[in-house]
């Protein structure tokens, strides 16, 4: 298991558009992949309404887990993801 | 006849045949007479149908409305296949032995109550678009077709409510115009509507009985005439007429400068009261935003608009203005213009109370949740920053202070703040008297006409019974506005006028030999302004 916090930078947050970008992303890997707010709330990241349900913004810090596959590289591609994308 | 009311959401006339459209009640039989195996072949094929749809609305909407207004649709899609979704109606289908359109319509109530019960208002929103994911696979599965919106004749559609998906589909050169009893003039539908220059209506007590019947929408007015007599018929017919030899002859003057025959130039800029304005204002070819009401995002709002709501939307302006001026206005609540959530007293006199600016200085957490967000969407273009109702030195001084409080915590948060220019309203008599000093405190006046001449003449905009009395060209304010442009222009503060006065054309000549720097307008008044301008010879002796 490979885990990383990532704070979000884009200022609307992970809404529609970079939900679905992100389940597209998380399904390309092998890996099962969980975001988690603070709150404690979670997602399996390859399902969009359940991404979107988190309701995550801007300054929110989650925990990402990375599970099962080459979890070494899938960590690695999410972490740029997130960087890039919100 | 018959006439009913509404809230318009275009400045514009539809004439044409009323066609009533029923959403078909679709009666689901909820338990199958297929095995749940067929009943699951028959989800999988309409899902595939559905995302087939989905793509040519995406690719209908890309053309007709641009990429930002057609995302939604390729949100659809990625909805459609959501596991949890897909998920829940499959076991419906399994465990109830449920027809497909049953579990579809079960789980699209159940997902989008979840997402309406949200306490983000972005994601609230979302409730709607899991419904009409949900209600294009029902669609397909009862085999309603998609088509039976509009007939062959152009018509005046009445509707109850109508999704972002229905407005799109629909064939434009079948459609005049549009009545709706649900919706708001913020809803994406009422967008697309105005995105696509198409008269309508909402917030209309429609009836069944006007079906078939002649119908005429007269957005000027906010209401719809049902079997109109032959006098309005005819009037209305002219002013449409009117209406599109204007626009016809005015779209010639688009790109054009806004110059005098000797060269003196002014900015024309645009009022505006909602997102959905902006489109319009690019239409309209204006060069700027002179007065973008803030107030909008808190009367349409049951509780205080949070910082990033509000970011979210005077970014979003900012960014579709592309580095054109936009000139926000800090709240101008209080009077006329009432939010529940604020408690404010009853007043005697609300015209002359607890309002605007009196508002926000007082109750400055408000004040800075707006000023914080103006300052972070300032990131993202050329926003200028506007206070309304000033009448001292010391309040302009105060708000710049808060200002520059909110600009230090984002600075120390390393949140990213862009230069904003800093300006005030000049609506009252005392505002004018002590203009020379305000002048050396900010970068520009603006002129709110309407109030300024309530003020003045110390009479009750609200009160109809005063109209005779109410003259905006009265000489004392006319003489106001001259003093405040030549106290500006002493301090080096440039002098626009955002309210109606701005756009009354026989002033137009009397406004630029006063030396007015900007007109700021309603979004449709621009090009004719800008005939008017272009009309115009100040080298030679006044016409007026």
């Amino acid at each position: 298991m490979k885990q990383f916090q990532y704070t979000i930078t884009d200022p609307l947050g992970i809404h529609a558009r970079p939900a679905g970008l992100l389940v597209k992303a998380a399904k390309a890997l092998d890996s099962t992949i969980t975001i988690e707010k603070e709150d404690g709330k979670s997602a399996v990241a390859t399902k969009l309404m359940a991404v979107m349900g988190l309701a995550i913004k801007a300054g929110n810090t989650v925990t990402v887990t990375v599970e099962g596959g080459n979890e070494e590289a899938n960590a690695a591609a999410m972490e740029q993801f997130f960087k890039e994308n919100v | 006849m018959q006439v009913a009311t509404g809230k318009s959401i275009l400045d514009g006339i539809a004439i044409g045949p009323v066609h009533f459209y029923r959403k078909v009640d679709m009666v689901i039989t909820p338990v199958s007479a297929l095995t749940p195996a067929e009943e699951l072949a028959r989800f999988a094929t309409a899902q595939a149908k559905a995302q087939e749809q989905l793509g040519l609305l995406y690719d209908k909407a890309l053309a007709e409305v641009g990429e930002d207004n057609a995302a939604i649709f390729e949100i659809h899609q990625m909805m459609l296949e959501d596991d949890d979704y897909v998920e829940a109606i499959q076991s419906i289908i399994e465990t109830q032995k449920a027809t497909a359109e049953y579990a579809v319509s079960t789980t699209g109530e159940n997902f989008s109550a979840t997402f309406a019960a949200m306490d983000d208002a972005y994601m609230k929103a979302r409730a709607v678009d899991v419904k009409d994911v949900s209600h294009r696979l029902v669609n397909i599965l009862t085999g309603v077709g998609e088509a039976s919106l509009l007939g062959d004749q152009p018509v005046i559609l009445v509707a109850d409510d109508l999704t972002p998906s229905e407005t799109v589909q629909m064939d434009k050169s079948k459609l005049l115009g549009f009545v709706t009893r649900k919706g708001s003039t913020n809803s994406h539908t009422a967008i697309l509507a105005r995105t696509m220059n198409i008269p309508a209506l909402i917030g209309v007590d429609i009836d069944e009985s006007w079906d078939g019947k002649l119908g005429i929408i007269d957005g000027y007015n906010h209401c719809v005439y049902i079997d109109p007599t032959t006098d309005l018929h005819a009037t209305l017919e002219r002013k449409r007429q009117s209406d599109l030899q204007q626009r016809a002859l005015l779209q010639g003057l688009k790109g054009m400068p806004n110059e005098t025959l000797d060269g003196r130039k002014v900015n024309l800029y645009a009022n505006i009261g909602n997102v959905g304005d902006v489109g319009l204002v690019l239409q309209n070819d204006a060069t700027g935003i002179g007065l973008f009401r803030s107030e909008f995002i808190y009367l349409n709002s049951h509780d205080y608009p949070t910082e990033d709501e509000q970011f979210a939307i005077y970014k979003q302006v900012a960014e579709t203005m592309g580095g054109k001026k936009v000139i926000i206005r800090t709240l101008d609540i209080g009077a006329d213009k009432q939010a529940d959530y604020f408690n404010l007293d009853k007043e005697e006199n609300p015209a002359l109370g607890f309002r605007a600016i009196r508002i926000c200085l007082t109750r400055k957490e408000i004040f800075k949740t707006q000023l914080r967000a103006i300052l972070r969407a300032s990131a993202y273009g050329k926003v200028s920053i506007m206070f309304p109702m000033i009448t001292s030195l010391w309040e302009v001084k105060d708000a710049k202070a808060t200002l520059a409080e909110c600009r230090k915590e984002l600075e120390d948060a390393g949140i990213p703040v862009g230069e904003v220019e800093i300006g005030i309203m000049i609506e009252t008599p005392a505002a004018v008297m002590v203009a020379d000093d305000l002048a050396q405190e900010v970068e520009f006046f603006s002129l709110g006409t309407n109030d300024l001449t309530q003020y003045t003449l110390a009479i009750d905009r609200q009160n109809p019974k005063l109209d005779r009395f109410y003259d905006p060209h009265h000489p004392a304010v006319l003489r106001l506005i001259r003093m405040t442009i030549e106290a500006g222009h002493r301090h080096n503060c440039w002098v626009g006028i955002c309210g109606e006065l701005g756009a009354d054309s026989t002033l137009t000549e009397t406004f630029l030999r006063m030396g007015i720097d900007e007109l700021s307008v309603s979004p449709s008044s621009i090009l004719p302004l800008r005939k008017i301008v272009r009309s115009l010879d100040l080298s030679k002796e006044s016409q007026v």
